[in-house]
């Protein structure tokens, strides 16, 4: 029987041709995708990386509900101008905690990988809320209705719970204060700063919006830029040690 | 389903989703009450709308129709069914011209960012992936399910499986584009592109799909026909892996059953893997197999020539099916995604030139012997370019997944380009050409209102897309050297914002172009309507709904 008319059996037959199709387009989805989740170099072994504080885990959200990951990118490539432009490379460990991923496909405006302490926070308001007053080229979309609009102060907790429930590592105690680290998080003089910087290495309580008052979707994307690609300190960090 | 019945009964079906849909719509009235979030409720509220409808809808019908359903076969030939697919080729052409249209808002938005209106639902990140959905999954899904219903039945010889299963899967489609749609205007997104909408679509989504799996393979299973026809492999293929895709990419942890927003299972690395695993096999299997079944099917029908080799359409089908699937990484090039697996996503790309190409062959010279026919038939001409468009984007495609090119490619414009080379030229045309001749055979017309219209469309629209591609390659080449260009210092050459300030002529020129596209499609929509209207009806046989074969 030639190749050919062996072939017939899954012209022939449908429910051989739909498992066929299943086997066939089985193979490279699991060849690609499955190591990722057990050898131990994809993702590198580095300091400094931690969850999302509740206000920057807010902010996170309203930049995914804007589709700023349509025009920035947050992945630095390890290209001589792109290292020189916006910083050290990513690391894939940076991202590990990103439900979703966040690494972009189009550059139309800036990589915002390491952002964070590159501008101040005013700049970042006034940007925000009228692109082309500070860059008159700018194509970007103005926001300045991100300062009208309070941080849902109820469902915190609920985001925190829902991350761990997926694999980011929140505790117990984070959970807990979710709302007062929220707060603490946009007013320096508050009594839970301490607290609050302790269960969040390195994260900074600032007034963002530069307004008093409950904190704002302005205060949450702000505290989200700016703390960007500031986790990890490289000149601590060997490469060479994650060579495996 | 039994047909000798005297006495009227509701069928299981048409029971069951009546009290289906009663439950739902009650549900999600409760659900619209206990809402966190004022798109979540509007959602809630259409579900529940939606619901109601149905069950009415399911009612009238029942009352309508004669005791016994339409029978399988009317004097031994089949009675196909065509209801469904009538409705899934309008809603492609309504959405098709909205998908253009804001697509030529969303260009025309980069080129002059007034346009954005700084409100929320105005700027771009919300819009885009209205476009991109409109386009892809709106009009693109819609023809593959038009012509897929079509194509099932002709060459099965068999009506179509279900008797409303078919509706629900062209109503249930369309209803989840609408929640999709409003959802990114709300801001509800779960930012993966090309699956952005949120859990409770995706799970209807899935509901959907797999019912039109059933469909499509139980109308297979009862065919009069010993082969099942190479079109219908494609088909199987795009509808099986869609499923596998989506299920896949789209695991999703909701904060509260009463909320739009979720937290994706995946997460960094993996979850970039997922999401490109999903994304180029969402332009594989949707934008590819199953619009390669289209040319299986309408190319050899429209030309009078049988498909040019059998046995390549073998090869071709294993082939691509198989290599497809590993192309995802090549969008991951250089980040922070293992090496390993970017060489796998790279060399899998470049081979994938090859059926490509393969299929491009078969398309082709298909028209052997019928290449005069391109000279008086704009349709056939409309499919012949978009398989050469195909050939093009299936060129380009492999080039850019080379790591250096693609060094300089990714992020920019460029892509941009070769993306819609393959959607306006490959995807486009081939469906337009299918639509135009879909409706004259579904509306039983002896042919199109005006072929003059239709070589009118073929031209604006080639000329737009001429326009869209050379000033996307232009401006995506440009800042892509921009960027990495030093000066004799040492020393970065421009600042960011300088590459984005030289990108504006070449997003004017592509405004122009995607709004010679949207034209086009308006000329196609006035003369398909004007088809259904006015056009001269084909002498009836005895059986109706019996295309000319």
């Amino acid at each position: 029987m030639s190749f050919w008319s062996r072939h017939q059996i899954f012209e022939k037959n449908s429910i051989v041709l739909i498992a066929g199709i299943l086997v066939v387009i089985a193979i490279g989805g699991l060849v690609e995708i499955t190591p990722l989740f057990y050898l131990k170099s994809t993702i590198e072994k580095v300091d400094g990386v931690r969850p999302y504080t509740p206000l920057e885990l807010a902010g996170r959200n309203v930049y995914v509900r804007e589709g700023c990951y349509l025009c920035h990118s947050q992945m630095v490539r390890p290209l001589r101008d792109e290292v020189e432009r916006y910083g050290h490379y990513s690391l894939a460990a940076e991202s590990m905690y990103d439900h979703p991923f966040q690494w972009g496909s189009k550059r139309t405006g800036p990589d915002l990988a390491r952002v964070g302490g590159k501008y101040s926070d005013e700049w970042h308001v006034t940007h925000l809320a009228n692109p082309r007053a500070i860059v008159p080229q700018s194509v970007m979309p103005g926001y300045a209705f991100l300062s009208q609009t309070e941080v849902d102060e109820a469902g915190v907790a609920a985001h925190l719970s829902t991350s761990r429930a997926v694999g980011v590592p929140y505790s117990d105690d984070q959970i807990a204060n979710a709302v007062a680290d929220l707060k603490a998080q946009v007013d320096p003089d508050n009594a839970g700063v301490d607290a609050f910087a302790k269960r969040y290495p390195k994260a900074v309580a600032r007034n963002f919006d530069g307004k008093g008052g409950a904190p704002t979707e302005m205060d949450a994307l702000v505290a989200y830029l700016q703390m960007l690609g500031t986790l990890v300190d490289f000149k601590l960090y060997n490469e060479k040690a994650n060579l495996r | 389903m039994t047909q000798s019945h005297t006495a009227k009964s509701m069928t299981h079906g048409e029971a069951g989703l009546v009290l289906a849909f009663s439950i739902s719509a009650f549900l999600c009235l409760f659900a619209v009450a206990k809402a966190l979030d004022t798109a979540f409720a509007f959602h809630a509220a259409l579900a529940s709308a939606a619901s109601l409808w149905a069950v009415i809808a399911i009612g009238n019908r029942y009352f309508a129709r004669p005791a016994s359903l339409p029978p399988q076969e009317i004097n031994g030939r089949p009675n196909y069914n065509m209801g469904p697919i009538k409705f899934s080729a309008i809603m492609s052409v309504i959405w098709g011209i909205a998908g253009f249209a804001v697509g030529l808002l969303i260009a025309s938005q980069l080129a002059w960012p007034a346009l954005n209106l700084d409100l929320p639902w105005t700027s771009f990140g919300r819009l885009r992936p209205l476009h991109t959905s409109a386009v892809v999954f709106a009009f693109g899904g819609n023809v593959l399910i038009a012509t897929s219903f079509y194509v099932v039945q002709k060459t099965c010889r068999a009506r179509l499986a279900g008797d409303l299963a078919p509706w629900f899967v062209v109503v249930g489609y369309n209803f989840f584009i609408l929640v999709a749609g409003t959802g990114y205007l709300l801001g509800v997104t779960q930012s993966k592109e090309y699956a952005e909408p949120e859990w409770y679509a995706d799970l209807w989504l899935t509901i959907v799909w797999v019912t039109y799996l059933l469909v499509f393979l139980a109308t297979i299973i009862k065919r009069k026909e010993p082969h099942i026809f190479v079109a219908n492999w494609f088909y199987l293929a795009f509808i099986v892996t869609i499923a596998v895709l989506h299920l896949g990419n789209n695991p999703a942890l909701p904060v509260s059953v009463f909320g739009s927003k979720s937290y994706v299972a995946w997460g960094g690395v993996q979850d970039a893997m997922f999401q490109w695993w999903y994304g180029h096999n969402a332009v594989g299997f949707f934008l590819t197999a199953g619009f390669l079944a289209i040319m299986y099917y309408f190319i050899p029908k429209r030309a009078e020539r049988p498909v040019y080799s059998y046995r390549l359409s073998i090869i071709h089908f294993w082939a691509i099916i198989f290599l497809y699937i590993w192309a995802g990484p090549h969008h991951l090039h250089y980040t922070a995604l293992p090496d390993w697996a970017q060489t796998l996503g790279m060399t899998f790309s470049i081979m994938l030139w090859m059926p490509s190409w393969g299929g491009m062959i078969n398309g082709l010279m298909t028209l052997s012997g019928a290449w005069d026919k391109l000279r008086t038939d704009p349709v056939l001409r409309m499919l012949v370019v978009s398989v050469a468009f195909y050939g093009m984007a299936t060129f380009e495609g492999p080039l850019m997944s080379i790591k250096v090119v693609n060094s300089l490619s990714h992020y920019t414009d460029w892509t941009i380009g070769h993306v819609h080379s393959g959607a306006l030229g490959w995807v486009g045309f081939v469906s337009f050409g299918a639509l135009y001749c879909l409706f004259p055979w579904l509306w039983d017309r002896k042919g199109l209102y005006s072929l003059k219209l239709v070589n009118w469309h073929f031209w604006v629209a080639t000329i737009g897309i001429v326009l869209y591609i050379s000033a996307m390659w232009v401006s995506g080449i440009l800042q892509g050297l921009m960027w990495r260009a030093y000066t004799s210092l040492g020393f970065l050459e421009y600042s960011f914002i300088e590459t984005v300030e030289a990108m504006h002529p070449f997003y004017v020129i592509r405004a122009a172009g995607g709004a010679l596209f949207l034209i086009g499609s308006l000329i196609m929509a006035y003369n398909l309507w004007m088809t259904v209207r006015v056009g001269e009806a084909e002498v009836q046989s005895p059986l109706a709904l019996q295309p000319a074969e």
